[in-house]
């Protein structure tokens, strides 16, 4: 896989306050990376600096193989970007504003409908972006990250405050970007949301890495327990299960153990009425990791 | 045969801002858009146009026994507005241009696409200065028309040498304005700056000096110090130039110091281009400076 964004030993102050730590990272074509992280956990500092917005205090960045705050404007016209929060002109309408946008990256105007009709407003396109809902609004900032078909795709925050169908259609658009060999990377602290949608989750605590891998990967090195609840037929008593008030019975298991258990239990179907297993979530996981670094 | 970085960087710093022209442009023209949508061009071009039509009107009315035409009374009256509102109008339109950008997000999104720091304060400026030359003009203009249609090629050059020293003195503005937007972070701070910028060189400036002409009695200042003052405020320099003017020189009081200064018109200009180019060139390395 080819890389297109490395960090290598990158550490970033701001006078005294370290923002990111000694940080190394490679994302590659193809691959949809989720950045993980409290606010303030260096995320935006980490974009910023892959953008070329912000120059490393010591260590290397590289995007598609140049440094991105000296790059050409071929390089930097190959990636796509939505701020966290970004309040576009209200007085412009959502064709104005895309077109400035794929002006500004070279491209001319027939590429604005295509765009415009892939993130479902080219029936709005003629409307001042006042008139937007706060979805509009997010989905005009997708639009202009993904002018030009870039091989890097920086997405911070991007859907906050939109309702669930909104997001679902959002993270179909990003991870058809992906299948087309494009390198997404999803910033976020909404974590339960990009499960299933990331290749990679990498976590960051205070500007530093804590968890860098595939949830599977993570979720192993966790050993979290699984959570098994039971709704029993008749009697039922174990050591080890807890009763829940609604008549149902909970225990957790290391993930090892997970198998044996359910063979256990399905030994005697008949004696159960329902079961339910539970992994542990993405936020179980980014806690876990977060206490294992306090600890 | 080795060739000195001088003789090199210049044609280096005409290529690229040849390669960065459509991105300046760019941001000009969508600089122009938001003026227009956002009213700003109609708000000052009526602004200006009302208050040039009543001075014109109420200026009309004594002239005919001075010996002065009619358009010249006009010319030194805008010429006297101008030097209020223009740099106002000036400084609200560009102190916003960065700050304002910070604030709703959308200036990390413009650099994070393939543009210049340089360009985007080139950019802002050209568009800014082309949505104040528009409003001046055509403000101004119609006051004229409507006052001196049919007068003389004299008093209409008079006239349209100060609308463009007018323009010129608009663009001393939105530079310092463009200025102190790169130098907070806070469009509320900028906001601030430039209503201190005014209050400083439209009145207080020429206050402090005439205080300092008359405590002196009059004498005792030597010329170039006189020069000197009157050259480092741009509002004192458009004065100059306005009301010193052949024609309408003889209306106006500063008419008899432009026969004793040294400051001729061409050094006039040459002083308000200055008083343009050094704040945007301050504010562009300011902006490349600048950590995000």
């Amino acid at each position: 896989m080819m890389k297109t964004v490395a960090l290598e030993g990158v550490t970033k102050r701001y006078g005294s306050v370290v923002a990111v730590r000694d940080l190394d990272l490679a994302l590659h074509a193809g691959e949809t990376v989720a950045l993980v992280g409290h606010n303030g956990a260096g995320k935006t500092t980490q974009i910023k600096m892959m953008l070329g917005l912000a120059r490393p205090t010591s260590g290397s960045v590289r995007l598609l193989g140049f440094d991105p705050s000296t790059a050409a404007s071929s390089i930097r016209a190959q990636v796509g970007y939505l701020p966290e929060s970004v309040s576009f002109h209200l007085a412009l309408t959502g064709r104005e504003t895309l077109g400035f946008y794929a002006r500004l990256k070279g491209l001319d105007s027939r590429s604005l409908d295509p765009a415009l009709a892939e993130v479902g407003l080219i029936g709005a396109a003629d409307r001042a972006i006042g008139t937007y809902s706060k979805g509009m609004r997010q989905r005009l900032g997708l639009a202009q990250a993904l002018l030009g078909h870039p091989r890097v795709l920086i997405l911070d925050e991007p859907t906050s405050g939109l309702d669930p169908a909104l997001r679902r259609e959002f993270y179909a658009i990003v991870s058809a970007r992906a299948s087309e060999g494009a390198t997404v990377l999803l910033a976020s602290h909404a974590l339960t949301e990009l499960e299933g949608r990331a290749h990679r989750v990498v976590i960051l605590n205070q500007g530093q890495k804590i968890a860098d891998g595939t949830l599977d990967d993570l979720r192993s090195a966790a050993r979290l327990p699984v959570s098994v609840r039971i709704r029993p037929v008749g009697r039922f008593a174990a050591i080890g299960w807890r009763r829940l008030a609604d008549g149902s019975f909970e225990t957790e298991v290391a993930a090892g153990g997970k198998l044996p258990l359910l063979a256990w239990l399905l030994s005697d179907a008949s004696a159960i009425a329902d079961l339910t297993i539970t992994e542990p979530t993405l936020d179980d996981l980014y806690a876990h990791f977060l206490r294992r670094e306090a600890a | 045969m080795t060739v000195t970085t001088n003789t090199d960087a210049l044609p280096r710093v005409r290529l690229q801002l040849e390669r960065s022209m459509p991105t300046i442009l760019t941001l000009a023209a969508k600089e122009v858009r938001e003026g227009i949508r956002n009213r700003w061009v109609l708000a000052t071009t009526l602004l200006l146009a009302a208050l040039a039509l009543t001075l014109a009107l109420l200026g009309s009315a004594p002239t005919g026994t001075v010996g002065a035409s009619r358009l010249d009374v006009v010319t030194v009256s805008l010429a006297s507005l101008t030097i209020f509102l223009v740099p106002l109008i000036a400084l609200l339109l560009s102190h916003d241009a960065i700050a304002g950008e910070a604030e709703r997000g959308t200036l990390l999104l413009l650099l994070a696409y393939p543009v210049g720091r340089t360009a985007v304060i080139l950019g802002k400026f050209l568009g800014q200065l082309a949505i104040l030359g528009f409003a001046t003009t055509f403000g101004y203009g119609a006051a004229a028309l409507v006052v001196g249609w049919n007068l003389g090629a004299a008093a209409w050059g008079a006239f349209a040498a100060m609308v463009a020293a007018s323009v010129l003195l608009g663009a001393v503005f939105l530079a310092l304005g463009l200025l102190a937007s790169t130098l907070v972070r806070q469009r509320s701070t900028a906001g601030g700056i430039a209503i201190g910028l005014w209050l400083f060189f439209v009145l207080i400036y020429d206050m402090a000096f005439l205080g300092l002409l008359v405590a002196s009695g009059g004498h005792s200042l030597p010329p170039l110090l006189i020069d000197a003052l009157l050259a480092l405020n741009p509002t004192d320099a458009y004065r100059l130039l306005t009301l010193g003017m052949a024609g309408t020189g003889s209306l106006t009081g500063i008419g008899a110091l432009a026969g004793h200064t040294a400051l001729t018109p061409p050094i006039l200009v040459a002083v308000l281009l200055a008083w343009t180019a050094a704040p945007l060139a301050l504010a562009t390395s300011v902006f490349a400076r600048r950590e995000l």
